[in-house]
């Protein structure tokens, strides 16, 4: 018998940029996003209201790692308040956000099996944001650690009942009890909702509308050690739990009963992966507020360099999420004359950049 | 590998699907599974492949309950092509055949030499190698359906398990897959149970065939004793026809419209 396929044989083969990049050059690409990252650091703790030379950052940094604290002039005293009390929680705050965005946004396009999804599909953000809502109106945000609290509060809560209400113990169409289609449908329901009810919210809150406002698009204006270290924590454990069930991530997406028959145990690592994206998504808005497009696109982008493959869109997902976030910050921070929303910049920057990449990912 | 199904029932809320099947498949033996529309043969091989558990009986894997079994141990004993080979990311074709050496490679390993010349091995055998570099995604959909036929061949578990895994193949791979796996199981003594909805194929191909109706065998044994005009009538309601034809060498259907 013939061999077939010998006929189809001679299609041309398509060498893209894609291949040439995976395998070894994925060390690379991590080395250079880790150096991007790093420089971006740098340049932005060196720019602002004060602009602090390259070498004396590096000088204090030095300084500050091994202790040897001998700060001879004034100025140097000052920078180095500038860039620990204020620059450098910041910058490593809004890095960690974009990192855990991003991871969280693959972790979602993984299990819904939707390159479209981002961590907000279920709900988180504007049950993360409700929360926010009734801190602020109750003037519990006097206290700062409250409203954070709350808004992680209001997350947790729609993402288990986002959970609860499209959990059905009849195994049809999915063993899990988790179809995607319920999933999606669920957080849609439950965060219209929720956008009603922060609405309504608005509408009583009179003077303090403002403040609910500028809470809702993220900022990372202010941010303290205390809150670099709850995301940090998180991204950490986050990025573990991620990267150890990436393989399977994988398998899944050939299919439930595909990926069941290679060993993977459905049910609980799709739960598992669910919630872990979620409160990596839900720590982040109740740190920064709801900052879109970022869980969204990076993993698309990177997708596109790296391949499907979650080994590796994982780890560089969160480089490039981190960079790119930074890159945003810096600009509404120290470029722009008046410091815009963050949420707002990469909605504004995101938007227009994924409309051209799904035009041209649906004309190639 | 020997499977016995002892009194399986399965149900959705209250509709049983598969009621008290009891059967048994030896090894180095291809089996058809035959039946209408929603008779259960998808959901029995779902029970087969451990996917669900059954509401009553059990599912014994060489005497071993299914259920004893770990997620890993099933996944060396059994694989399955699935009526479902949907992909949804830009995987390339030979990462997918890749995937089906999961069950051998650690998590954070590498694949090995062995698995790696295990994948061409089976991309050339199925006749997809000129296809490795391409995006399961742009494929066609018979060319998908024999990229994940050829994750399930590189598997190599001693139970294939097979759910309509012709239906987008054209009869020139279809028979050249049958004639793979034939071969296969003749030699390493596997089993294959295949659910199809052709009749003559089953009957040029299958060694013993179950006919289900209504989640309940209605009949079983060796092909050419079982595959006859009233088992046809009696599970799918249909007149028909049924002669040995020299050409094939088996028996074969022949219909009249109505």
């Amino acid at each position: 018998m013939n061999h077939p396929g010998e006929k189809e044989g001679s299609n041309k083969p398509k060498s893209s940029l894609k291949q040439i990049i995976s395998g070894d050059y994925f060390l690379w690409m991590i080395a250079l996003f880790s150096l991007l990252l790093f420089g971006m650091i740098m340049i932005s703790l060196s720019m602002g209201y004060i602009s602090i030379p390259m070498g004396e950052i590096s000088g204090i940094l030095v300084n500050r790692l091994f202790g040897n604290m001998d700060m001879t002039t004034p100025t140097a005293e000052t920078f180095t308040a500038v860039i620990f009390d204020i620059r450098l929680p910041r910058i490593l705050t809004c890095a960690a956000v974009g990192a855990a965005l991003s991871i969280s946004g693959v972790l979602f396009q993984g299990i819904l099996l939707n390159p479209l999804a981002d961590p907000y599909t279920l709900g988180v953000s504007a049950g993360a944001a409700f929360g926010a809502c009734i801190a602020i109106l109750l003037n519990l945000g006097a206290t700062f650690v409250s409203v954070p609290a709350f808004a992680f509060t209001g997350a947790c809560a729609t993402l288990f009942f986002v959970i609860f209400l499209s959990y059905s113990s009849s195994s049809k169409g999915s063993v899990s009890g988790l179809s995607s289609n319920n999933l999606i449908l669920s957080g849609i329901i439950v965060a219209a909702i929720l956008s009603a009810g922060i609405s309504f919210l608005k509408f009583i809150a009179n003077e303090q509308v403002s403040v609910i406002i500028f809470w809702l698009m993220g900022s990372f204006a202010s941010k303290t050690w205390n809150n670099f270290g709850v995301i940090f924590v998180f991204l950490v454990i986050g990025f573990i739990i991620a990267i150890y069930f990436a393989r399977d991530l994988n398998l899944i997406s050939l299919g439930e009963k595909a990926a069941s028959s290679l060993g993977v145990d459905i049910k609980r690592i799709t739960l598992l992966l669910l919630v872990t994206g979620s409160m990596l998504a839900a720590v982040c808005v109740s740190v920064s507020g709801i900052i879109g497009f970022v869980g969204l696109l990076v993993p698309h982008m990177v997708r596109f360099v790296t391949g499907p493959d979650n080994r590796k869109l994982l780890p560089l997902s969160m480089l490039v999420g981190a960079f790119l976030l930074l890159f945003a910050d810096t600009i509404t921070r120290a470029v722009l004359p008046h410091e815009i929303p963050i949420g707002v910049l990469t909605a504004l920057i995101g938007g227009p950049v994924f409309c051209w990449i799904f035009k041209r990912s649906r004309l190639a | 590998m020997e499977i016995q199904l002892q009194k399986v029932c399965f149900s959705h809320g209250n509709t049983p699907i598969i009621r008290q099947v009891s059967a048994q498949f030896s090894p180095g033996k291809f089996y058809g599974i035959l039946g209408p529309n929603g008779s259960g043969k998808t959901t029995l091989l779902d029970l087969i492949s451990g996917f669900i558990p059954p509401d009553r009986g059990q599912v014994l894997m060489h005497k071993t309950n299914l259920a004893a079994l770990s997620k890993k141990q099933i996944a060396r004993t059994l694989s399955l092509v699935s009526q479902d080979y949907y992909i949804n990311f830009p995987f390339s074709v030979e990462e997918v055949v890749m995937m089906g050496r999961h069950p051998y490679i650690n998590r954070f390993s590498q694949p090995s030499k062995i698995d790696r010349d295990r994948v061409s091995k089976i991309m050339e055998d199925t006749g997809i190698s000129h296809l490795k570099r391409r995006k399961v995604t742009e494929l066609s959909g018979g060319e998908k359906q024999r990229c994940i036929f050829a994750r399930a061949l590189c598997q190599e578990t001693p139970v294939l398990l097979l759910d309509e895994a012709f239906s987008n193949m054209d009869i020139n791979h279809t028979l050249h897959f049958l004639g793979l796996i034939k071969k296969m199981i003749q030699k390493t003594k596997g089993t294959i149970i295949c659910v199809l909805h052709d009749l003559n194929l089953a009957a040029a191909w299958a060694d013993e065939i179950l006919f289900l109706k209504e989640g309940e065998i209605l009949a079983k044994g060796k092909t050419r004793e079982v595959m006859s005009q009233e088992n046809i009538e009696l599970v799918f309601n249909v007149e028909s026809k049924v002669e040995f034809n020299e050409y094939v060498q088996a028996k074969q259907v022949y219909f009249k419209s109505k």
